[in-house]
């Protein structure tokens, strides 16, 4: 089923004009965004829907923040015939518009929640509220590595995939292993997919990258790993961004997939192990990031993946280039285009461009006709005052 | 056992209402102590919850207007939270401090038996029951665990769902109270659900005790004043109290 139905094993893509462009070590992407819809998700709800069919539970429940988590357990549920309902926070359906849509047109029931701060946490809640009212024909599709044990264990091992692969691709590609791996963690299933079968690779540095949102000075981030404090919450004990009064906090990310104030355990163990590096990364770096690869590589990374992107780009300017670095491209983009500081980013991007195209234009213009200063003119009427000297 | 969330509808009627449900009746007080997720609660105690938070209730603030009641209450009460909020204030000073100010029990509805033995130790030290609850869908092993971790009684939940008023509760529940009563010599209390005098009745025939929780909390909502909630909870606690059948207090106090 991972190979014909999701497309595994999902290639791994040594991206060099990134590479280059960044001038320092050589820059992997692991291709999970290649799977059927979109992201990394869809390996972890396979193996529970099978072991939702082998439970002979006719009904699934999901929590969302992107909506990739819920597209893919829409996707299984049809595919396995199984009614699917999934709970959003009302502010991430707004801004995963797209997600939405596709999780209709898969029969999924989309419940919005507007309890608590309206994303992913509060998703979770109501997720839980309906699971112990319907337990008797009703599985729970957990989309990351936190929640009541089994859960953080079996989300790993069912995306455990992603780095067996990705460490045998590396060693067939380079004849090495990776000198950095890197990935996103909100919840932290891309990640610890990832990490798991480099554990114990003792060579391998290890990197997770929180969303810093608008910088760990704020109140507006979601990087729970470097700003919390061991507390518990759906489940389990981990790192939680709360009060000093043991409440739990509101987060921000522009990624809603990194938009939780918890994270899997495995992580907290590993950050108190030390054997993973926890970094940040600001909302404002990460949307470089997404630009960056869309414009060099024609690859559209999800908003969350971004995050991953950016710290790998301070890491490989102080690596050198007999160095490889393996990113998790955990998902496609194609679901941030709605969000309004995409859209926006795009729309400068766009208009620089057409400026751009203009300046080209009028140079040629003024060489044909360098006694013209009204040519001048135009270009101070573009912004481009200082372009003068171009002619 | 009425519970009461605590600091809600506000610190001052709230201190009333403790009073006014003793006066009525109640045999025992359970005070829930808001937390900004709460997993097991209906919408009813989730406002509660979230009212009580937004009026800058806390572990500590609980535990203080407890302990500067100007009388003490005769009845014995149980504190309700979510493991997080005890668990950042620290397990050990929480159990001491509530210990203090005169609290009985505990009830931590995220903790399960398996990883209650921490909680019950500590709680043991400075004399305070731990009750688990204890669901329909509990299997035969996990029911045998409940019982014998549990301490001052057994919190059974009447139906598969989260707190809140029903109008009707499932058929067979009576039987199920009687066949847990049978495994064990805890007194048995009931709640999730239960809303009305009829309820309470027909539950009271196997049950030592009901809780109700978010149908007081329903009264309390409905009110313009607070002398208004005073007397429509007061009503409602001793018709509740009438229609159960035993008038002893179970618990050890």
């Amino acid at each position: 089923m991972l190979q014909n139905y999701s497309g595994r094993p999902t290639p791994l893509y040594y991206a060099k004009r990134l590479s280059d462009k960044w001038d320092g070590a050589k820059i992997y992407l692991k291709r999970e965004d290649l799977n059927h819809t979109g992201a990394h998700k869809i390996n972890n709800c396979l193996g529970q829907a099978l072991l939702a069919s082998r439970m002979n539970k006719k009904r699934i429940i999901a929590e969302t923040g992107a909506g990739q988590h819920g597209v893919a357990v829409a996707t299984v549920c049809c595919l396995f015939g199984m009614n699917c309902t999934v709970y959003m926070g009302s502010e991430d359906m707004v801004r995963q518009a797209p997600n939405v849509d596709r999780m209709k047109l898969l029969k999924a029931e989309v419940i919005p929640v507007t309890s608590g701060t309206g994303t992913l946490k509060d998703a979770t809640n109501e997720a839980i509220r309906d699971w112990v009212t319907n337990i008797e024909n009703t599985h729970y599709i957990i989309g990351s590595t936190v929640g009541p044990h089994p859960y953080p264990l079996m989300v790993r091992d069912f995306q455990s995939v992603i780095g067996r692969e990705a460490r045998s691709q590396m060693l067939e590609f380079e004849d090495c292993l990776p000198d950095a791996v890197v990935a996103c963690v909100g919840g932290g299933s891309n990640s610890l997919g990832m990490f798991h079968d480099f554990v114990n690779d003792i060579g391998v540095c290890l990197y997770g990258v929180e969303s810093a949102g608008e910088g760990l000075a704020t109140e507006n981030h979601a990087a729970t790993l470097n700003k919390g404090k061991p507390g518990i919450l759906h489940g389990s004990l981990s790192y939680l961004l709360q009060t000093a009064d043991g409440q739990i906090l509101p987060t921000h990310s522009i990624a809603a997939g990194l938009d939780y104030p918890g994270v899997g355990p495995e992580h907290s163990a590993f950050k108190d192990s030390g054997r993973v590096k926890y970094e940040s990364i600001s909302d404002s770096e990460a949307l470089k990031a997404f630009i960056e690869l869309s414009e060099t590589e024609g690859i559209i990374p999800a908003l969350e993946s971004s995050f991953a992107l950016a710290f790998a780009k301070k890491l490989a300017g102080s690596m050198n280039p007999s160095e490889n670095i393996l990113i998790c491209l955990s998902g496609r983009g194609d679901k941030d285009l709605a969000n309004e500081n995409v859209a926006r980013l795009i729309n400068q991007r766009t208009q620089t461009r057409e400026r751009t195209t203009d300046v080209h234009n009028i140079k040629n213009i003024c060489r044909l006709h360098t006694n013209r200063p009204e040519s001048l003119d135009a270009l101070s009427d573009l912004g481009l005052s200082g372009s003068g000297n171009f002619c | 056992m009425p519970f009461l969330t605590s600091g809600y509808p506000d610190q001052e009627t709230f201190v009333k209402l403790l009073y006014e449900v003793e006066a009525n009746g109640a045999d025992l007080v359970e005070i829930g102590i808001p937390f900004s997720d709460p997993m097991a609660d209906g919408k009813t105690i989730q406002a509660a919850s979230r009212e009580a938070l937004n009026n800058g209730m806390t572990v500590r603030k609980t535990l203080e207007m407890i302990k500067s009641m100007p009388r003490k209450l005769t009845i014995p009460i149980i504190l309700m939270s979510y493991l997080n909020p005890i668990f950042n204030y620290g397990l050990r000073d929480f159990c001491r401090h509530a210990s203090d100010v005169g609290v009985s029990g505990l009830i931590v509805p995220d903790v399960i038996p398996d990883e209650g033995r921490e909680l019950e130790r500590v709680a043991e030290v400075f004399g305070i029951d731990v009750v688990y609850l204890l669901a329909p869908t509990s299997s035969t092993e996990r029911i045998h665990m409940i019982l014998n971790q549990s301490r001052g009684f057994v919190y059974l939940v009447s139906l598969a769902g989260v707190t809140g008023a029903r109008d009707s509760l499932p058929l067979a529940l009576n039987q199920w109270i009687q066949a847990i009563k049978e495994q064990s010599q805890l007194p048995v209390c009931v709640g999730f659900g239960i809303s009305n005098v009829s309820q309470a009745k027909e539950i009271g025939r196997s049950a030592d005790g009901i809780i109700i929780g978010s149908a007081i909390i329903d009264i309390i909502k409905k009110q313009n004043s607070t002398s208004q909630i005073l007397s429509a909870v007061g009503e409602f606690i001793t018709a509740m109290r009438k229609g159960l059948s035993h008038d002893s207090c179970y618990y050890e106090c």
